[in-house]
């Protein structure tokens, strides 16, 4: 997922680099052969300027396309899992981490919430507790893939939210997770 | 000895409407045989105050009711020893109008085996608190032949949840007579009573993450005591009613803090970088019980609230979690998660034993009646939370089955002053 989103970065930057107009073209000698052909030029400069606009707005919408389609592939994976009362984040999600650190840092308007959660078997105070901890651990780990402090909050829903509400291992590992939610901006 | 007694019953909202199904199963050690005799006077409110009455002595599991087979003594003359072979105490009465919809209902609680007059009172009430007054009733019944006070006429507190909607309930203690005190979108936990039994403090999701309110139960208002970032959770009321300890995660992980009941001067009880909650105040306020997993697994541990040195308490196999002090201030109960099931158990410190008192299952957040005397407990029916009770021996269990909705997060309430 990460190498895909820095592939669809690379494009970007190509193409925007492509679809700038060559600066001789705009900075040609006003001679007095070239007066006579100035409405020609002055046409063809047009043309070039309106193909101009015509590329950025188009690579605008590109970009936004991508930046959207980017934002959509982060936001289904938004969710990290822990073992069993363990409130350290896993390896197995240091990707989603690492893409969402990268988002993050990249867009510095950007504000989460991180929201922990736990699954049944405590009580629901000591899960509370759980879900914070697993929120703090989320958060330190996207600051130190690049995210901001200030751009994170944490906070707890324990086993007040579960995902899932049977009482087995494929339900409880569901619910053993903290979400990194995009705050409307 | 005549006493008499006006109730005080608090204002709340519309009631819930929940028809409770109860169950009970054991007996206790010592049965006492009593009979119950239908009071002189309206008959409606007489059969409404036997059925009241018989219910909340049955379910102690301490009383053998025997059916008074006809005999309808209604004044101390009318009783014949030799008619009641086998009977210990005999509960007689009658039920008088009085001006202004109200009723007095004076008893009698009558010793068959010594042949002497146990008690004699008059209660005075309106007509729509013969609920008020049959748990009255019983408790008197309950104290005399025991020797603790009855707790019928207390109250609990729990939270419901349905199809997405929480409320904070308040019901009589044999879960009936329902009523919200607050109802919402969003989680609520871990509801206390102030030990005067006007206010509940508890921890409400309303603003989307977990902060504490302070409830009054007469006027229904209420106050934000802590909204500091992160959580802020796990209100205990000091046994005067002056300060309440919480459990909040601004400065690290989960840890105890003390304040005013007002919120007002904060501090910092445990200083560990685990999570110690669920905070219970001794009888004597001068330490907290809690939950902390310092030691790598959640188990009991005590705090002075003065010297603020730690103890560990529990060293069980599993985990410890919830603990609530005895009255007598002398053992604690707390919810005990091992080998995959929760049991309810209690622990004597003294002897420092453990003495599991449940069959086990989703039994969690356990109190004890403010006697002492039973134990309420949150456990499941058919993937549904319940209300359920024990004795503090174990030997009488009790489920309380609603016909909708998922319970959680019982707390039994104090005696009413």
């Amino acid at each position: 997922m990460k190498k895909l989103i820095l592939s669809v970065l690379l494009l970007n930057l190509l193409a925007a680099c492509g679809s700038n107009p060559p600066k001789e073209e705009a900075m040609a000698p006003a001679t007095s052969a070239a007066v006579s052909e100035a409405p020609a030029a002055a046409a063809a400069a047009d043309a070039t300027a309106v193909d101009a606009q015509a590329a950025v707005d188009a690579q605008a919408a590109a970009d936004a396309q991508a930046a959207a389609d980017a934002k959509a592939a982060l936001m289904e994976k938004n969710s990290v899992y822990f073992p069993f009362d363990v409130d350290a984040v896993q390896d197995a999600d240091r990707e989603t981490i690492m893409n969402h650190a990268e988002y993050l840092a990249s867009h510095p308007d950007a504000k989460v919430r991180v929201e922990g959660n736990a699954d049944e078997r405590g009580s629901s105070e000591y899960n509370l507790g759980l879900g914070q901890r697993r929120a703090k651990n989320t958060k330190r780990a996207l600051v130190l893939g690049g995210a901001s402090d200030s751009q994170i909050e944490t906070v707890s829903y324990g086993e007040e939210k579960p995902r899932c509400s049977e009482h087995n291992e494929a339900c409880w590992s569901q619910n053993r997770r903290a979400d990194i939610n995009y705050s409307a901006q | 000895m005549r006493r008499w007694i006006l109730l005080y019953l608090m204002i709340l909202s519309a009631p819930v409407h929940a028809v409770l199904n109860i169950e009970i199963t054991g007996a206790g050690e010592h049965q006492t045989p009593v009979s119950l005799v239908r009071f002189a006077g309206d008959a409606a409110i007489a059969q409404s105050l036997l059925a009241l009455v018989g219910s909340d002595l049955a379910r102690t599991g301490l009383f053998k009711l025997i059916d008074p087979a006809g005999k309808s003594p209604h004044e101390p003359r009318d009783i014949r020893p030799a008619e009641w072979l086998g009977v210990e105490a005999v509960l007689i009465g009658s039920i008088q109008s009085q001006s202004e919809g109200k009723i007095s209902v004076e008893f009698r609680l009558f010793d068959l085996v010594r042949n002497a007059e146990l008690m004699s009172q008059v209660v005075t009430a309106k007509e729509d608190q013969v609920r008020a007054i049959g748990h009255r009733i019983a408790d008197l019944v309950y104290e005399r032949l025991t020797g603790s006070p009855g707790v019928f006429s207390t109250r609990i507190a729990y939270v419901s949840r349905d199809e997405g909607v929480y409320r904070l309930v308040v019901a009589d203690s044999d879960g009936d007579n329902e009523q919200a005190l607050l109802t919402s979108r969003e989680p609520i936990m871990s509801p206390a009573w102030s030990p005067d039994g006007r206010q509940i403090a508890y921890v409400s999701f309303e603003k989307r993450r977990a902060m504490v309110y302070v409830q009054s139960l007469t006027t229904r208002q209420r106050k934000l005591i802590a909204d500091f970032p992160g959580s802020n959770s796990a209100p205990a009321w000091s046994p005067d009613g002056m300060q309440i300890a919480m459990v909040l995660t601004r400065d690290d992980a989960s840890q105890i803090y003390l304040a005013n009941s007002n919120g007002s001067h904060l501090r910092r009880i445990t200083h560990s970088d685990a999570i110690d909650t669920e905070p219970s105040f001794s009888p004597d306020g001068k330490s907290l019980l809690f939950t902390s997993d310092r030691g790598g697994s959640p188990q009991i541990y005590r705090v002075s609230i003065d010297s603020r040195d730690v103890e560990r308490l529990t060293f069980e196999s599993g985990n410890a979690f919830s603990p609530r002090f005895h009255p007598d201030g002398n053992s604690f109960v707390f919810a005990h998660f091992n080998e995959g099931i929760f049991h309810i158990a209690v622990h004597d410190m003294e002897s420092r034993q453990t003495q599991i008192l449940t069959a086990g299952g989703w039994e969690k957040k356990p109190s004890f009646a403010p006697n002492g005397k039973m134990i309420l407990f949150a456990t499941e029916v058919q993937g549904r939370g319940i209300l359920a009770t024990v004795s503090s021996d174990g030997r009488v269990k009790q489920k309380m089955v609603a016909q909708r909705g998922d319970i959680r997060e019982p707390m039994w309430g104090p005696f009413l002053k």
